[in-house]
Order: C-alpha cells, then structure tokens, then sequence
C-alpha cells in the first residue's frame, strides 16, 4: 500500500489520451425554436457555446448553456432556462429526441463537428410541445397499450426467434420515425414504426394464424404503412425497420413465418 | 392502494407484482421506464441456473455474493435473493426476454467475482431487453384498469406525519427517535408530485414502494448512470429521519472512459471474454498484463473494486505510463458477433476506435451506490409504510456489488417489497384509494416561489458539491483529505439556496462520515490510513440518520444466517 501517491482523485483526471485532443474551439451558434409553454407563441433565440472538445454533443451544448449563471442569448439578453429532456445521454433512452438542422435526431447522439452552422434545433414536430425542445410523446404508449402489445400467453424461445426479438427490443421510443413518416399523425389510426418494431416482438412469440393481436396490427400498422421506407435510415437505434416489417407483415397478414432473410 | 415510486427494473417488478395479486396500485416516475436507467445495464443477470455442466446450486452464487459484499450485507436477504434467481431468470424467459440460448437452454457468461458461469444475458444489451418484456406485461395490467401509471410525474415530497407509535412496533427496523416525542414516530402518509407536462401538483397517499434509483447527481458527470436518477427523494426522506446505510460504498468500475457529459461504461463482459488489461511500461520493455501476473486465478476477472484499485495503483507506478488500455484484440469474430456486437458498435462511436484492432483506453468511474435507505430482508426502511428497493434501497450488495447481481436484486427486491406491502393493504385497500382520488382535488395549492425552492438546483452548486465528494470519496480514502472535504462541505452546505441543494449537501455529508468513521479497509472502502480489514469493529452495517439538525453516523450488527 506504501506506493498509494497523494492524490486519490483517479476519476477526475482526464488522460489526454482518453478524450481526444481539446484544441480551444470557436464557439457555435445555437438556434433554438422556443415556447414558454404548449399556449405560447414560439419564437427563435440564439446562443453562443463554446465547445470543450472536438467530440461535444448537441446534449453538452444545452447543458453548457443551462449552467451559465444569469443565462444570456447571443444578443445579451436575459434568457431564461432552456427546457429540454434527457435520461442516459449516450443515446440508450429517447429522452433528447429533436429536430436538429432539420432531421429527427438524438441531442447525444448529434456531434457539433458534424452538423452545419448555426445549429438549428426545433422540437419534434408530431407531439404537442410542453415547453422549448420537450415535447409530450404519450400517444406513443397509449397507442402501444390501444393496440394490446403485449404477449398472450408464455414466450417458448428459441435461437432462431430470439434474433428478431432482441432487434424488436431495441426500439427506445424516441419517436424519429414517426417525424419523418407521411401518414402518421398523432390522433389517425396508424401507429406508425414506433408501434410496428415492439410489435414485432409479440408476433414472433406468437402462435402464428389468425388471433385479436394480428388483426390490431392490420388495421394500425400494416394498412397505413405507405411503404415509401421515408422512415428507413432514420432510427437512431439504427433497427432493421425493413426486416422487421416484412417479417411482422407476413406474421400478423399472411399468417406465415417469413423466411430468413 | 400501494404507491410505487420510479419505473425501472425495481418499480416495474413491484406494479407486476401487486397486480398479479390482483390489486391495485399507481406507478409513478418522472419519465417513461424505456428511458429509465435500468435500459442501460448490459452485462447481464446472475443465477445459479446450471446450465453450463459446472455443477453450480444456489448455495455457491450466495457465498460468492456474501464474499463479493465482504459480509456486509444481511446473509438471509442474499439467501433469498440466490435462491429466487434461477426461478427469476426463467420467468423473464417465458416472457419472452431474448437470453442468448446453447440449443434450447440458456447460455451463461462468466462475470468478475465468480468462479463459475451464472450470468444470463441478451447480447450487451440485457438490460433493455429485461425492461421491455417487463413493460409489455406491465402494460397489459395497465389496460385491465390494474396498475394506474403516470409517467411524468416528478415526486418533490415526501410527506409524512408524527402520529402516536402503537401499532407499528413491529416494524422491523429500530427508529431511534429520541428527538420526537415519546411515543410518537414518524409515519408516511404519501407523496406530493408535479405533472412535468401540465405543471399540475398532485398528491398520492398510501403505503410507498421507493424505487427510484441511485443518486448520481453527488457525483454529476462522473456516473455510468443517467442523469434521471438525481437521488433528490432519497435525500428528502433522509432529511425526514428515513436511515440509509453504507453510504461510503461506491463501486468503481473498471473500465469506463469520459465521453460527453457522463462516463461510457465499457460491460465486464469485454473482460468476461476475453479482454485483458494491460499498461505500458515507461522504459518501452512492452505491455504489462498486470492483472493476470497478480491474480493467476480469476486474472481480469477479479471483483471490481480490485480491479479499479490495481488500475489506481498501476497508473500511479514510477515504472509505468499513466493509461491502463483494455485489449480486446485478441476476441473470436464469433464472439464480436454473436456476443458483443453492440458493445463494439457503442465504442465506436463515441470514443472512435475499433476495439477489435486497437486496445481502448479505460479509467475507472462511479457506476454503482451499494449504500442507500436501510432495508430489512422484506425491504421495510426506519419509516412505517415506507418500503424501497432497487438500487435507492441497500441491501444484498455489502461492501461490493458483483456484477450481474443488480438488476437480479432489482427485480427480487421489488416483488419482495411488494408482497410485504400488500399485508399492510388488508382492512384498509379500498379507503385509500377513495382518499388517493379524492385528495388530487389538492392540486395547484403552492406558489410558484415554493416550487421553484423544491425543484431547483444551481449548476455551480452541483458542480462544486460533485468536487468535494470526488476528492473525498475517492478509490483510496484517508482521514486528512475525508476531513478536509467535510470542511469544504460544510461551507458549501451553508450556502446552499435550495430544498434540493441542502439536502444533498446533508447526505454528501452523511457519505464523508460514514467514510471517515469506518477506519479500516473492506470492499469498495480503501482506507491508506487503514489498510486492513477490522471484522472485530466493522463487519457491521454504517448507520446515517439525521436528527436534531445533525447528520450522525453509527454501526449496527448484521443479522445471523437463519
Ligand atoms: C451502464 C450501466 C450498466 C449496467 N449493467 C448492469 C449489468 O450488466 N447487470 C446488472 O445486474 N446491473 C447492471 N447495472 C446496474 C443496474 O442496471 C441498476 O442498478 C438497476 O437497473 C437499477 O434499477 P432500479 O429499478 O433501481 O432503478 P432505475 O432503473 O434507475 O429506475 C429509477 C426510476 O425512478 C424514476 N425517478 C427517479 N427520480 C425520480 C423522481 N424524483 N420523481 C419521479 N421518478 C423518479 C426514474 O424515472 C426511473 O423510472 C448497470 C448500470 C449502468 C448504469
Ligand atoms: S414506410 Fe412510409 S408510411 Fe410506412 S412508416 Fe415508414 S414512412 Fe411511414
Ligand atoms: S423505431 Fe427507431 S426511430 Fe422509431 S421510435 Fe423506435 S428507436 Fe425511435
Ligand atoms: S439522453 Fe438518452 S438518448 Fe439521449
């Protein structure tokens, strides 16, 4: 133990090694779409954020925002607290889902290096806005719950089944792909990608053939779906949305397994 | 009708089951369970399902988890625990939890702090994959009117009440109320939430399951876990009397790296197969796999607290470079992909380099509070009709948590909790849940002012609590730097603005205490000033309570293996 040297603080040295080099960076402009609450006006306010390192989020541009004491925008007045959600910050959870530079996207997940200046981030625009970027998604669950998702009887797992399951499972309910969908809006009675990826988990433990779950998927999921795939290289979590569609289709339509692809 | 506060692995176990015994109950958290912090866990489950011809039996995962904990957790609560965990393992399966499968049994991993193969897991996504099978079933309870779930509900409040003692001496846990009256105790009555959607202040009362996770906002930027998780109502309820225990064991992990505003944790499980830690020596005579030299038979896999130790310790070597780099060069491609796909996919890209080609730099972070509200093996806290569990509650995990065994605990924990809870529901069910509807009509009753006392927290002040705690609570502990951190604290503590920031000003004090006081080294708690293991003084569990306006720190015996 002789060799234990003064400063116990491990963690708080960064090795250079480990975040990269931190060349001083300029600072970016910010644009963001704001609203105090969901009856407010929207209008646009701008902030500078001066980057720590060459590998900064949009998610570290807001909180670097937030913490400034006194918060001012780029023309120096007073602002006030920027409202958004996040959870993991290391794209896992869906929390920080928003329009950035005009594409659905997750704020931890969205490099400032690689993202054209000024930043502009707006709110997802298919959910009613609480207040700045949050945005109140609950009709993702509720359509989830609406249409029964949910296993009928016990899962009997295999191998082969469990692929497909586990990719199913990897939906974080972010709602990008319903941004960016044509025929999904909040109230119709198409669900929506957001609703078709965990259903693929219950049709795959599902015994196959007619049954109330496959007809829910018919009628929210499989005769809205446009097909146009406007949706396929959105998903942040980046799930096989196609596969699973033509899996889950031939499942709950055709009554058939579909074969591996 | 129970209250379940948070809506992880633990608060989700606890809706199910009380549903399952067909009653009713509100499950409240701050966000939706998918972007809780349970979606994150990635190694893996724990249980002595013997699947792999190792001649593994439950008896084995409960000596290796009460040595893991250096016997500091309750031996009949891990009891429970170990026994419970192939049956939970099973359940999960059937309700359809993708674990990786060897023809048609499962599969199991080996993980740090244990001989034998016993981790169940889904890719190094198992922790995901867990949630939404349980989200699924919990949501079909949801429709069926069971389980009344509000998902944006921030808890601000506990609120409970003096109320004359009879009646609840039966409650396990000792409540050492000298500075009520006597007689009286203090008792939950419920909780005040705000709706973050509507702004609205809403009340819940009833009996109270806390799952609501660890507190990673003492130790903001510096956790593997999510920011949700500030540990604000564990801190509220210390305030209240509610003892927590532990509090100085913090587990490092290993092999974690800063990337934007958090730490990435990179799974035990790159070390389960096969990854290998290693530094540089200074005078270029090569790579030194330091931990296979030291521990010939568990190697990389030794329990974390003694893996991040000999990383400290490596690092601060004159002979050695200051980096420790985790080698997964030499990985089958079969198991990149068919085990540790997404690990790689993660690391990638957010610390942009290929683990497969080259070795990636690690250091390690917080990633776990073994330390939290006291429970009992039924996961009773001090407080009548308060119940917690999950990773806010301590129990199961002592002076070290293994890897693998949390998610295990959430679950078992919160169905224990559950089932303990419904026996105080028998005469009174349907009255509470009158009064629960009832008193909503409450709403809106504070001021603006009095909400924003509740709810805010200055970044400067997180920053510089996060500082001081870092300095003291370090992998190596002394009594000069424990000291001189309290000091800071205190200052810090009496500038405090807020409800939130005094409080956790009180339970990072409790943590340096309870540091300070365990003068000897056990688990996570390495003390240079005293480095051995003192079973004489301290196989005991750390007491904190606030009373009287001070935080004061205590040990208590661990019951006896019945
Ligand atoms: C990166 C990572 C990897 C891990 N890997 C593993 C592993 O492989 N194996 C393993 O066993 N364990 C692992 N763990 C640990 C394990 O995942 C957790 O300990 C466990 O999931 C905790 O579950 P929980 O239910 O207690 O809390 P959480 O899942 O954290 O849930 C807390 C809940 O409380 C809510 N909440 C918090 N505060 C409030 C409030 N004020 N108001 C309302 N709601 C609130 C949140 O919204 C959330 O719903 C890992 C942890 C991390 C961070
Ligand atoms: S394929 Fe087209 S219609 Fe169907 S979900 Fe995708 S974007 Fe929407
Ligand atoms: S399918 Fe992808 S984009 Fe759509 S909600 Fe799920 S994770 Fe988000
Ligand atoms: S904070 Fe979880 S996805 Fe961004």
């Amino acid at each position: 133990m002789g060799r234990v040297p003064k400063s116990t603080i491990l963690n708080r040295r960064k090795s250079r090694r480990e975040t990269g080099p931190s060349e001083k960076a300029e600072p970016v402009r910010i644009d963001i779409l704001r609203r105090k609450s969901t009856d407010d006006a929207p209008y646009w306010q701008s902030f500078l954020y001066t980057p720590e390192s060459s590998s900064d989020t949009v998610a570290m541009a807001l909180t670097g925002i937030n913490s400034q004491e006194n918060l001012r925008d780029v023309d120096g007045n007073p602002a006030e607290e920027i409202r958004w959600e996040k959870s993991c910050l290391q794209k896992k959870c869906g929390a920080c889902a928003m329009v950035i530079c005009g594409r659905p996207m997750l704020a931890c997940d969205a490099f400032l290096s690689e993202l054209k200046q000024p930043v502009r981030l707006e709110p997802l625009r298919k959910f009613p806005v609480v207040a700045d970027l949050m945005v109140d998604r609950s009709v993702m669950f509720r359509n989830l719950k609406d249409m029964s998702a949910w296993l009928q009887q016990n899962a009997e797992p295999s191998e082969k089944k469990n692929l497909p399951a586990h990719e199913a499972s990897r939906c974080i309910q972010c709602g990008c792909c319903l941004e960016v969908c044509p025929n999904f809006m909040p109230d119709s009675s198409f669900f929506g990608m957001a609703a078709m990826v965990p259903s693929a988990r219950i049709l795959t433990f599902s015994k196959t053939g007619k049954g109330e779950f496959q007809e829910e998927y018919r009628r929210h999921i499989y005769e809205g779906c446009g097909k146009s795939l406007a949706c396929r290289n959105i998903c942040p979590a980046g799930i096989d949305i196609e596969g699973l569609l033509v899996r889950s289709n031939a499942a709950a339509v055709w009554h058939r397994r579909a074969a591996k692809k | 009708m129970i209250t379940i506060a948070g809506a992880g692995l633990a608060g989700l176990s606890a809706a199910l089951t009380c549903a399952e015994h067909g009653a009713e109950c509100v499950l409240l958290s701050v966000q939706p369970s998918e972007r809780a912090q349970s979606v994150l866990a990635e190694g893996g489950m724990n249980a002595a399902l013997n699947t792999m011809g190792e001649d593994d039996a439950p008896c084995f995962h409960y000596e290796d988890t009460m040595k893991g904990g250096v016997f500091l957790a309750d031996p009949n609560a891990v009891k429970g625990l170990t026994d419970a965990a192939p049956d939970i393992i099973r359940r999960l399966w059937s309700l359809g939890v993708p674990f990786q499968m060897k023809g048609d049994d499962l599969l199991l991993r080996p993980f740090g702090g244990q001989k034998k193969r016993r981790t169940a897991y889904a890719f190094s996504s198992t922790g995901k994959a867990v949630m939404n099978a349980l989200i699924d079933e919990v949501r079909k309870y949801e429709a069926a009117g069971l389980i009344h779930r509000y998902s944006s509900m921030e808890i601000l409040e506990p609120l409970t009440e003096e109320q004359d003692a009879s009646g609840t001496e039966a409650w396990s846990i000792p409540y050492t109320a000298e500075n009520h009256n006597p007689g009286k105790r203090r008792i939950l009555k419920g909780l005040l939430a705000r709706d973050t959607r509507s702004g609205e202040l809403v009340r819940f009362t009833g009996p109270l399951i806390l799952c609501t996770g660890g507190m990673n906002a003492l130790f903001s930027g510096m956790t593997t876990g999510s920011a949700s998780n500030t540990g604000d109502l564990t801190a509220a309820f210390f305030e209240q009397g509610v003892q927590l225990g532990n509090l100085e064991m913090l587990q490092y992990h290993p092999t974690t790296a800063a990337i934007c505003g958090k730490r990435l944790l990179v799974s035990e499980a790159a070390r389960g197969e096969g990854g290998r830690l290693f530094i540089k020596k200074k005078d270029g005579s090569g790579d030194w796999y330091f931990m296979e030299e030291k521990y010939p038979e568990l190697k990389n896999l030794m329990p974390r607290d003694v893996v991040s130790r000999e990383m400290f310790l490596a690092v601060h070597d004159p002979a050695c470079e200051d980096q420790v780099y985790l080698d997964m060069r030499g990985l089958k491609k079969e198991t990149w992909e068919g085990k540790l796909k997404d690990l790689r996919e993660e690391v990638i890209h957010y610390l942009k380099l290929d683990p497969a080609e080259d070795p990636v730099p690690v250091s390690p972070g917080i990633h776990f509070f073994m330390g939290g509200i006291l429970v009992d093996e039924h996961h009773r806290s001090s407080m009548p009709f308060l119940w917690a569990a999950g990773e806010c509650a301590c129990q199961y995990h002592g002076a070290n948590r293994l890897g693998g065994n949390s998610m295990l605990a959430a679950v078992y924990g919160g169905h224990i909790a559950c089932e303990d809870a419904l026996k105080y529901l028998d005469d009174e069910a349907s009255d509470a849940r009158e009064k629960q509807i009832s008193e909503q009509d409450g709403k809106n009753s504070f001021s603006p002012n009095e909400l924003h006392a509740w709810t805010r927290v200055r970044p400067v002040f997180e920053k510089k609590l996060t500082e001081i705690l870092a300095e003291g609570l370090g992998i190596y502990r002394d009594e000069n730097t424990l000291m001189h951190a309290l000091e800071r604290l205190e200052k810090l503590g009496s500038a405090a603005e807020t409800h939130p920031e005094r409080r956790r000003a009180m339970v990072g004090r409790a943590m340096l205490l309870s540091a300070l006081e365990r003068k000897e080294s056990r688990g996570a708690h390495s003390r240079t000033d005293f480095p051995e293991r003192n079973d004489d003084i301290y196989c005991r569990t750390t007491v904190s309570e606030y009373k009287e306006g001070r935080v004061e720190v205590c040990f208590r015996d661990i019951p006896a293996l019945r």
